[in-house]
């Protein structure tokens, strides 16, 4: 396990409008040619956050935030479509990233998240649109009942995969689950081969 | 007995431990794919915890995404973009020979983009589970595979385990009807189905493509077609094997043999969805009422007929897009000039996409100033394509002919286009700075970016088929 268990976050967010944001802006491809997970977040949204010369840009809301009350960051729906690499949610894990709440996560990129320690919350649209018209709101994402919490006065529950929904709360390591299975994986190959 | 579906029979047969409400199903998986960019930090897992390759018998590498496009220099170096790209193609290499994983690699005459060499060497076959750290593996289903994209944590689980732990995702089938009309190919099938659905409409589904015209399209449509799925959000695409299915495995390198081949089709022939079969979803396309297709926005549902005019934006996000390509609206599409027009991909880079586009080119020009890439799939198409003399028409028109690889899909290599060019492009990504940094992408079919290479703008390739037939 590559990250400590989590049971509840309390934190500011960080908001992208933008719908469709895809795995090509979260880690442009130029900075796959890694061989290690780590590293990555300086490359998060690289285009949104440089320009051509490799400044910052003034614009970009991710410039400037600060990371230790900022961890959570809101983006507009299908977040994180495309491609399947894993380097996404590790950058964004990388640059202090602990949750992404949207209402709709590309599949590919919340079981990646989920098995990296960044939890992908997607809540029902009224909450996602009062969460989008919030910025800098300090939000309670609590895995343990499933709720988002925004406030004193406003609170959802999100749906998270039962199985990953354990590995983040009790450490449960899949590969290990998997191994564990090894007498039924033999079984299984030797009927089929 | 309930009727099932291909994909119900896909899954079933591949259970080693059922799903319950706490766990996934541990699915056992057939033929696992690796390339060197998703691979190296799952192979680093498997050394720290002391772990070997479970099934080096069904793991196969190959070297696509960071490999270069042009030859070795005199000294044999290549020319790669960066020296991080070389580690990574070397450190795939030498993870190969250390748990003694097959890898096509530089110089061997099978490498080539890993959804294209799968296929071509007979690897994917009916009725397979394959998984590969990339989500474009669903290419693979247009053989009656369950093939899917998985990330790297996953692709270390593989290697050790030769499984994955995955819940069954819903089912949609798209069926299409109607003959396909001339100058409309299995390219211009996915982008209106993507259009359709949206580019979330697929989210958790597998999807099966049917009807008449899938079952008219060749393997190398139906790859196409597959391929397109995640554009939609769908992990899963799949076509369901026939005579066409068995004819192309017949006598491939890693196709059965023989007595073999004759059980393995009669196992295959079992697979197909069985009538009355039900499905989450279901949608409906009418084949013959369809258009070359081409995006205009910076998500591939952002598609339209290439004869249409430039929407305009009634969204923030569509404006937001519109700013980026800078189409203007309510103008023909084809007013919009084309700097580079790039044919390749694991979507169309085999060597029917290559024919189509040398149809269109042969005898004609590219026009001045465009730079248009040709870039086969694999050493095998690029060896077709060449005894056909194919390379020769596209020099011949202008435009170049480089070693196989990803290239331009993801611009990764060092082949991108420069800020501000107009790429119409046969890939599957129009992302925002996919081809390079601020470099506006149109995805189209061989034909269309053949066509558009000519004309020098966004063109539709039916008159020059037409001329061609002398119509
Ligand atoms: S051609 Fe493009 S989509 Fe296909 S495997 Fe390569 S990078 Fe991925």
């Amino acid at each position: 396990m590559a990250f400590e268990p989590i049971r509840a976050l309390t934190s500011r967010t960080v908001v992208m409008q933008e719908e469709n944001i895809d795995t090509d802006q979260i880690i442009p491809a130029r900075f796959l040619t890694t061989t290690s997970r780590k590293g990555l977040g300086k490359s998060v949204f690289y285009d949104w956050r440089y320009d051509e010369n490799g400044a910052p840009k003034n614009s970009s809301i991710l410039n400037g935030v600060n990371l230790d009350t900022h961890k959570i960051l809101v983006a507009g729906a299908n977040f994180g479509c495309g491609s399947s690499r894993e380097h996404a949610p590790w950058a964004l894990f990388d640059f202090g990233f602990r949750a992404v709440i949207s209402s709709d996560i590309a599949d590919i990129f919340k079981s990646n998240a989920l098995k990296n320690g960044l939890l992908p919350v997607e809540v029902d649209d009224k909450t996602h649109r009062e969460l989008l018209g919030a910025p800098g709101a300090t939000v309670i994402v609590d895995l343990e009942s499933q709720t988002v919490r925004i406030g004193d006065d406003w609170q959802a529950t999100f749906q998270i995969e039962p199985f990953a929904r354990r590995c983040l709360l009790d450490g449960v390591d899949p590969l290990g689950h998997l191994i564990k299975q090894m007498d039924a994986i033999e079984s299984f190959e030797r009927t089929c081969t | 007995m309930n009727a099932k579906s291909l994909f119900d029979k896909l899954w079933e047969r591949h259970v080693v431990v059922e799903e319950t409400s706490d766990s996934p199903a541990v699915l056992f998986i057939d033929l696992h794919l690796v390339h060197e960019v998703t691979s190296p930090q799952a192979f680093a897992v498997l050394d720290e915890r002391g772990l070997k390759v479970r099934r080096p018998d069904l793991t196969k590498a190959t070297l696509d995404h960071s490999t270069p496009t042009l030859p070795a220099d005199k000294n044999g170096e290549l020319p790669y973009a960066t020296p991080e790209a070389k580690a990574q193609v070397e450190t795939l290499i030498a993870n190969c020979a250390r748990h003694d994983v097959e890898l096509f690699g530089l110089g061997d005459p099978r490498r080539g983009i890993v959804h294209v060499i799968g296929p071509e060497l007979g690897l994917t076959q009916p009725g397979k589970t394959v998984v590969c750290g990339d989500s474009h593996t669903s290419t693979h289903g247009a053989f009656g595979a369950l093939a899917f994209g998985i990330g790297t944590t996953e692709v270390g689980h593989v290697l050790a385990t030769q499984c994955v732990l995955q819940r069954k995702p819903k089912s949609m089938r798209v069926i299409f009807n109607g003959a396909l009309p001339t100058g409309v190919t299995a390219k211009d099938m996915a982008l209106a189905v993507i259009a359709e659905i949206g580019a979330d409409g697929g989210q958790g589904f597998a999807v099966e493509f049917a009807g008449p015209a899938v079952e008219a399209l060749s393997m190398e449509g139906r790859m196409t077609l597959c391929n397109m799925s995640i554009e939609a959000g769908a992990r899963f695409g799949m076509v369901a094997p026939d005579d066409a299915t068995f004819a192309w495995l017949e006598g491939r390198d890693r196709a059965p043999e023989g007595n073999d081949f004759v059980a393995a089709l009669e196992a295959w022939r079992t697979l197909p969805t069985e009538e009355g079969a039900a499905f989450d979803k279901e949608v409906a396309i009418d084949t013959a009422t369809l258009s070359p297709m081409i995006t205009y926005g910076v998500s591939p549902d952002a598609a339209a007929p290439v004869d249409a005019l430039a929407p305009s934006a009634a969204t923030p996000a569509a404006q937001r897009a519109a700013d980026y390509m800078q189409f203007a609206e309510n103008h023909p599409f084809t007013d919009n000039k084309v700097n580079r027009v790039f044919i390749g991909s694991c979507t169309n880079s085999r060597l029917s996409d290559l024919r189509l586009a040398a149809d269109i080119l042969r005898g004609r020009k590219v026009k001045d100033g465009l730079i248009a890439l040709i870039v086969p799939g694999s050493e095998a198409i690029r060896r077709a394509a060449e005894d056909e003399g194919l390379d020769k028409v596209f020099l011949d028109a202008g435009a170049e002919w480089r070693e196989p690889g990803c290239s331009m899909c993801i611009a990764m290599n060092g082949d991108a286009g420069a800020p501000g060019d107009l790429v119409v492009s046969t890939s599957n990504r129009n992302f925002i700075g996919r081809q390079g940094k601020d470099v506006r992408t149109v995805l189209a079919s061989p034909a269309t970016a053949a066509a558009s290479a000519i004309a020098g703008h966004i063109a539709d390739p039916r008159p020059y088929l037409e001329a061609n037939d002398g119509v």
